[in-house]
């Protein structure tokens, strides 16, 4: 059985690697992926945890995460919809009429 | 051989992850993620916890990817456009390194906390598997019926968000 710190090492790895994402790139669908990346390496350590635990709460709890990363990819996708109408472009730098 | 497929298959998600944010193309990065997904869920089935591997693949690399392509092809703007010069020239290459140290600061944060966990401390090897479909079903709607009602509800929220917010506004 692989022990549990290196399932913890590898979903610390996804998370920074979709924090980078969120930070590095100017393109609102990336962004958008990059937060998929971070929810997936939350759900491997809720996976891990659970299974070392010896319950099936941490796959439950998975199975939650899923449902709401499914309605805010839909909802997320929309508002890119909305925006690119509204400015024909991607980059979070079109869309800072709010900015003080 | 447990060891050797949890490496492969970490290998993988890891790389594919990263040429997923490397990705100037959006097209090649929800490919490279679909293959980061399949990866995480070999590391399910490594878990013993089927259910979730399978829902990984039909929900995550078969629905939300695919909605994600949808979009892609829909925008059609295949590659990022470059920084207008006056803002990359302020903050673009310096405000590129902060986000890096940014993150390569949470990740050896995150190194550093597990570095401290005892590794006794979990209690590992000892628990034996539970995780059969019918246990999972049992559980999901006995003990946490409510979050599961309560779940279809945000759905249907989500749906009807969804469709007011990316209508054409007449």
């Amino acid at each position: 059985m692989v022990p549990l710190n290196h399932f913890l090492l590898l979903s610390g790895l996804l998370f920074a690697i979709g924090t980078a994402g969120v930070f590095l790139r100017r393109n609102l669908i990336t962004v958008l992926l990059s937060i998929e990346i971070m929810l997936n390496a939350v759900n491997l350590t809720f996976v891990a945890v659970g299974r070392f635990h010896g319950t099936v709460d941490g796959q439950i709890i998975t199975f939650f995460v899923m449902t709401v990363a499914a309605a805010e990819a839909a909802v997320g996708l929309a508002i890119v919809i909305a925006l690119f109408r509204h400015r024909e472009s991607l980059s979070p730098d079109a869309f800072t009429s709010l900015k003080w | 051989m447990e060891t050797f497929a949890f490496y492969v298959f970490a290998a993988i998600a890891v790389i594919a992850s990263l040429l997923v944010v490397a990705q100037r193309n959006p097209m090649y990065s929800v490919m490279l993620l679909i293959t980061s997904f399949g990866a995480l869920a070999g590391l399910y089935v490594l878990l013993d916890a089927p259910f979730t591997a399978v829902t990984q693949i039909i929900i995550y690399a078969g629905a939300i990817m695919v909605l994600f392509l949808f979009v892609v092809m829909l925008l059609n703007v295949p590659r990022e456009e470059p920084l207008p010069s006056a803002i990359a020239g302020m903050l673009g290459p310096s405000g590129m390194r902060l986000g890096a140290v940014l993150s390569v600061l949470l990740a050896a944060e995150v190194l550093w906390a597990l570095s401290r966990i005892a590794p006794g401390s979990f209690a590992p090897e000892h628990a034996e598997s539970v995780s059969s479909v019918a246990n999972i079903g049992r559980m999901l709607f006995t003990q946490h019926a409510f979050a599961f009602e309560v779940t279809s509800v945000l759905i249907l929220v989500a749906m009807v968000g969804a469709v007011v917010l990316a209508r054409k506004e007449h």
